[in-house]
């Protein structure tokens, strides 16, 4: 999924006018760029930069420091794998082991098919139903090892 | 103005000035990695720690950089219990800059000979945005910032190769305390050498002895923002008195 230049001087052009080019409002400005183009592409970065007037290395700050931003393309589905203490007691690693084994992908990158992309999370506050694994913003919980080959095979 | 004692020395001071200004003023000292007069305060080492106990009675320990002094305000610089914290901290970036000399030094000065963690190079950078802060608010490009987060933190350019902002001045290795940014000059090319680029930059000659003594980039961005006509910058400032 590579986006051409006209597209994202067109998609991160309406962003900003939608937020009348306000530098307070870059977070949102970044999040509404990645839900359009799919991921914060060098370009888009620098389109922000220069549309808002905002220093390149301060956008890069901010898209660089919240995991919700990628600055690489991501995959047509998101894994999230939950980390945190109550999911890790309940067997999250294994959890994450046997979808990195299914997908071939490790914690932060993509497939090469582009079909998943795969993160892990620190508590998604469901803890009680641990070990929680999230598709495309789906909770699954109580997950199980052998859960997540028919899982994984349902998203194409 | 207000009144507060530092160490029990009764002291005035404009108020909401910061309390680590208000001491060195008195010639109290306070050890800091981050601070420096010409930058807002940040707050990045914790080193310059100090106890305060306000007049309704409350006690905390604070950093004294970004503490801004009361009526009726208790510093301590000194105690027990600040050495301790100074001591935690000056042990953890001695394991992450086992090799910058300021740091072993400021190490030394508060009593730690040796990290008692498992030291990690990472370079001599400590994180503290002197450089970030210093070509925002004092050259005004913002060429640098802090990127990534967590233990992948790092000083750096966009995209770790964009350099387009920066204007080669080398303010910020002028001003980083640990030397993790260098500069050097040498027939006529300015190599910036940050923990993680290196970057070479055009110098322009003065057209009188000949020394290189300017970036152009820096040329350009003088005569563009302060309306100077590059052909001020052909001489350099010896040749020109
Ligand atoms: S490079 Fe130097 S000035 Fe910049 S953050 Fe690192 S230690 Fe501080
Ligand atoms: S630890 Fe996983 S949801 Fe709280
Ligand atoms: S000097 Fe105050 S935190 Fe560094």
């Amino acid at each position: 999924m590579t986006i051409d230049a006209e597209q994202i001087r067109d998609k991160v052009g309406s962003v900003l006018d939608k937020y009348q080019r306000d530098k307070g409002m870059l977070v949102s400005i970044l999040q509404d760029t990645q839900a359009a183009l799919g991921y914060l592409a060098r370009e888009s970065l620098l389109e922000v930069s220069a549309g808002l007037e905002v220093p390149l290395s301060q956008v890069y700050s901010v898209a660089s420091f919240f995991r919700a931003f990628s600055l690489k393309p991501r995959g047509r589905h998101l894994i999230d794998v939950c980390l945190g203490t109550a999911c890790h007691v309940r067997g999250a690693v294994g959890i994450l082991e046997a979808i990195e084994r299914e997908t071939g992908i490790k914690s932060g990158d993509t497939s090469e098919d582009m079909r998943f992309s795969l993160e892990t999370v620190n508590c998604v506050g469901a803890c009680a139903l641990g070990p929680i694994v999230i598709v495309d913003g789906k909770y699954e919980g109580e997950m199980k090892i052998d859960r997540v080959k028919p899982l994984l095979a349902s998203y194409d | 103005m207000v009144t507060l004692t530092i160490d029990g020395r009764t002291v005035q001071a404009e108020e909401g000035a910061m309390a680590l200004d208000v001491a060195q003023e008195k010639g109290i000292y306070i050890p800091t990695l981050c601070a420096h007069e010409s930058v807002t305060p940040y707050g990045a080492c914790r080193l310059c720690l100090v106890e305060v106990k306000t007049a309704a009675g409350r006690e905390r320990l604070v950093t004294s950089c970004l503490y801004p002094v009361e009526e009726g305000l208790e510093v301590i610089t000194n105690s027990e219990r600040i050495l301790r914290n100074r001591q935690t901290i000056i042990d953890l970036l001695l394991a992450r800059c086992p090799e910058s000399t300021v740091i072993q030094d400021m190490a030394r000065e508060l009593g730690v000979e040796k990290s008692s963690y498992h030291p990690e190079d990472h370079g001599n950078c400590i994180l503290c945005a002197l450089c970030v802060r210093a070509c925002q608010e004092v050259v005004g490009v913002s060429a640098i910032s802090l990127v990534n987060r967590g233990v992948e933190r790092e000083m750096a350019i966009p995209f770790f190769d964009d350099s387009t902002a920066c204007i080669a001045c080398g303010s910020c290795s002028y001003i980083c305390p640990t030397s993790a940014i260098t500069m050097e000059d040498s027939g006529g090319v300015r190599t910036i050498r940050m923990p993680n680029n290196e970057t070479e930059f055009e110098m322009v000659p003065c057209k009188v002895c000949g020394n290189y003594w300017m970036p152009r980039k820096q040329v350009d961005y003088i005569s563009r923002t302060k309306g100077i006509e590059p052909e001020f910058f052909d001489l350099c400032t010896t040749c020109r008195d």
